[in-house]
């Protein structure tokens, strides 16, 4: 579905002609990405963070098939076999590097599309949908992340996999159990490898397929915008090719530019120097840190240190770690106010703010040490987390009075807009 | 639904929270976590003068560099510490010909184990450039780790290689006074950049424990920065061409980047 002005494809040429009565695949692209799908003429750069987002997807998938013909998934040579690609696989080095920082720089854009939700409530209806794929997407990268850092099975590789299955035991009867079915044995060994590296390689096709919902179930309304006031006329849209595939490129390329800077620069600056350890079951490390991508969830799961109500202080910090992603999920019906944009809601933009540097501090301290101070300013951090999303945006919602918004995008790119008189 | 119980959701976890909260600050108002010796005297790697030829994003390594420091690994760190990821053909890069690499495999201390495949009898033969260093028994106290990736599996590496090998002294008397507890047991070195202050290894290197063939004065940091830079190439081998790759893609890049800008701006000065 597209908007009633959107161009239609008519190919001059016999060749594509003929495609377009067989296959007409370049008028879906043409739909969806070209000059037949109209968009906001107002969308801000935080608007290019969704292709940045496929860009790392392909990216990953592409540097990790070609790891995986290097790879070998065994306990005994995984360690040797990344090793080896490092040092006599041509160019070896430079794809784990890319594949290692490819998956920081997913995570870096990943939040990034997520808070321009937060802050413009790209989740409100109409785009529901969108936002729950989203979500479900989230999910499964965190899992592919997980799993792909157990290959190199270095030490932060066993004990991340040997502190994350072992919150499973937390949960009741069923637990521990359910721990060892899903590591094969007691501990991670190669039965665990294995199966990690089986998933790690099906999940990012999984998530291709969500992804691939997530654009569908997007074209159905259109983007939203940075006023959040719905497209009326053709004079709110440009068509989005040239407009957007020129400003996406310009993106592509700053993106490129910092990602190339990790990659060929400080390639090493994000990962863990323990992980250049093979891994030995009997050394534990001084501190078990997972990647710098879970440590604000990893934060909230080590805020739980004293027993509540006769349930385990484990069991609270496992199931409010996955509380705390599993609450987006609900944000569409938690946060009825009908303006969506930041911009035009001065109450809710302060607990927005807030929320950001919460989230970095609860960041920061869970990629600290355990240490008594740290603890104590994630228990607060958390706090501020659950009440943000399941108290406050309720209550603001209900109580704030929203600037006035323009009449039409038009009126906010031009100061003016003709239709602003009764449309004939 | 969703707006009744999300609020009643949000502040369990919000009670339990401050109740974690009000245990954890109870508790650490009562006893104080006392503070250790390692907080106090442990202390972070620092550089040797006058820094190291290959940091920063043109550095390079010195070939002459690396050639003292395998030297020194040669006759000093190779009694204990294997170097498992690094074949003697990878020694080319230190600028030794073919013949030099051949000679170096060939004389090397430790011999290739082989097993006849006629009576199964082990035997040994003489090194090639194609073998990786050989394995390293160590029967003293504490396990030497393997050295090719000591660099990178330690944060600050190489500044931390040379710190704990310049590091080692006798233990502060301050430190005794104030943590009687926290005597470097025997067989143990008081070292304060190890991370819990006692290491097993005894101090490898005394001035003048190695005679440099290029007449470069042996002294402790001397031999400790050029063990350290042939450990940051025994590392990552491949450092000095990830940057020059870098610095041909970030060029590609920013040029390309121009040009998509200009033409973004292109596009859009029509609509705006
Ligand atoms: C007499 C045997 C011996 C010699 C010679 C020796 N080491 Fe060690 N080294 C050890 C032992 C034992 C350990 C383990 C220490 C421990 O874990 O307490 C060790 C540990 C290390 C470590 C790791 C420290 C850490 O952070 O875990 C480094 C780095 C190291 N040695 C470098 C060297 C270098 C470089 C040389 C040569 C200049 C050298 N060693 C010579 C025995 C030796
Ligand atoms: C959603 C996309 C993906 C993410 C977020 C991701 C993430 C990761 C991470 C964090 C690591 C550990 C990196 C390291 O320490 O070196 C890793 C390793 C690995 N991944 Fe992926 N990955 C993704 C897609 C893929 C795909 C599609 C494949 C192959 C089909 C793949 C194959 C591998 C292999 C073989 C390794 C181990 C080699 C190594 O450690 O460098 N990955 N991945």
């Amino acid at each position: 579905m597209s908007f009633p002005w959107a161009k239609e494809y008519k190919p001059s040429h016999p060749l594509m002609q003929w495609l377009d009565e067989k296959l007409p695949l370049p008028r879906f692209v043409y739909n969806a990405v070209g000059a037949g799908y109209p968009v906001p003429r107002n969308l801000n750069y935080f608007w290019n963070f969704g292709i940045l987002a496929g860009v790392c997807l392909m990216l990953q998938i592409v540097t990790g098939v070609v790891l995986a013909m290097h790879y070998a998934a065994n306990s005994g040579v995984a360690f040797d076999s990344v090793e080896h690609i490092m040092r006599d696989v041509n160019w070896g080095w430079m794809l784990r590097y890319a594949h290692a920082n490819g998956a920081s720089a997913f995570f870096v854009v990943v939040y990034i599309h997520i808070f321009r939700g937060f802050f413009f409530s790209s989740y409100k209806a109409p785009r529901e949908m969108i936002w729950l794929l989203g979500v479900t997407i989230f999910l499964l990268m965190m899992a592919t992340a997980f799993m792909g850092y157990v290959l190199p099975w270095g030490q932060m590789s066993f004990w991340g996999a040997k502190v994350i299955t072992g919150l499973f035991s937390a949960i009741p009867v069923v637990g521990e159990p359910l721990q060892q079915w899903l590591l094969g044995g007691f501990a991670p060994d190669n039965a665990a490898l294995n199966r990690f590296f089986s998933l790690h390689f099906l999940l990012p096709f999984v998530i291709l397929g969500v992804v691939i919902l997530h654009i569908w179930a997007l074209h159905i309304p259109g983007s939203s915008n940075p006023t959040g006031v719905e497209v009326k006329t053709e004079s709110d849209t440009v068509p989005f090719h040239p407009y957007y595939t020129a400003k996406d490129g310009f993106g592509l390329g700053v993106f490129a530019i910092l990602y190339c800077t990790m990659l060929f620069f400080l390639p090493n600056a994000l990962g863990h120097p323990d992980n250049y350890i093979q891994a030995n079951p009997l050394s534990t490390p001084a501190h078990i840190v997972p990647e710098w991508y879970f440590w604000p969830f990893y934060a909230i799961l080590r805020a739980f240190t004293a027993d509540f109500l006769f349930i385990p202080a484990k069991l609270m910090g496992v199931l409010a770690m996955f509380s705390a992603i599993l609450v987006w999920f609900f944000l569409p019906w938690l946060d009825t106010s009908p303006v969506r944009s930041g911009h035009y809601r001065p109450l809710f933009r302060k607990f927005f703010y807030l929320l950001v540097i919460d989230v970095l501090v609860l960041g920061y301290c869970g990629g600290s040490p355990a240490e008594t101070k740290y603890v104590l300013i994630s228990q607060i951090a958390a706090t501020y987390y659950f009440l943000h999303f399941l108290v406050i945006l309720p209550i603001v919602a209900s109580i704030e009075k929203p600037a006035p918004l323009p009449f039409s995008i038009t009126e906010a790119v031009l100061g003016k807009d003709d239709q602003t008189a009764p449309a004939a | 639904m969703v707006r009744l119980f999300g609020p009643l959701v949000g502040l369990f976890f919000a009670v339990a929270l401050l109740w974690s909260f009000g245990v954890g600050a109870i508790q650490a108002i009562r006893e104080p976590e006392p503070t250790t010796a390692v907080q106090e005297f442990h202390l972070a790697p620092k550089e040797p003068e006058p820094g190291f030829s290959f940091n920063g994003p043109f550095g390079k390594f010195n070939q002459a560099q690396l050639q003292r420091g395998f030297q020194v690994y040669k006759e000093v760190c190779s009694n204990c510490h294997s170097l498992h990821f690094v074949a003697f053909r990878d020694l080319a890069a230190l600028g030794y010909t073919e013949a030099e690499v051949k000679a170096i495999a060939k004389e090397w201390g430790t011999k290739a184990k082989v097993q006849d495949p006629k009576t199964g009898d082990e035997t040994e033969r003489d090194n090639v450039p194609a073998d990786h260093f050989p394995k390293v028994y160590y029967a003293g106290t504490g396990n030497p780790p393997d050295l090719s990736l000591v660099t990178k599996a330690r944060h600050e590496g190489p500044e931390y290689v040379y710190s704990l090998l310049t590091g080692y002294q006798e233990q502060p008397a301050e430190l005794l006074k104030k943590y009687p507890d926290a005597k470097t047991p025997d067989g143990l070195y008081y070292n304060p950049y190890f991370a819990n202050l006692n290491i097993a290894m005894p101090a490898p290197l005394a001035d003048d424990q190695v005679t440099y063939g290029d007449g470069t004065k042996a002294t402790k940091e001397q031999m400790a920065a050029d063990v350290a830079a042939f450990l940051t190439w025994t590392a990552e081998p491949k450092m000095e061409k990830r940057k020059q790759t870098g610095w041909a893609v970030l060029g590609f890049l920013l040029a390309a980047t121009a040009l998509a800008y200009l033409a973004k701006r292109n596009v859009w000065s029509k609509v705006h």
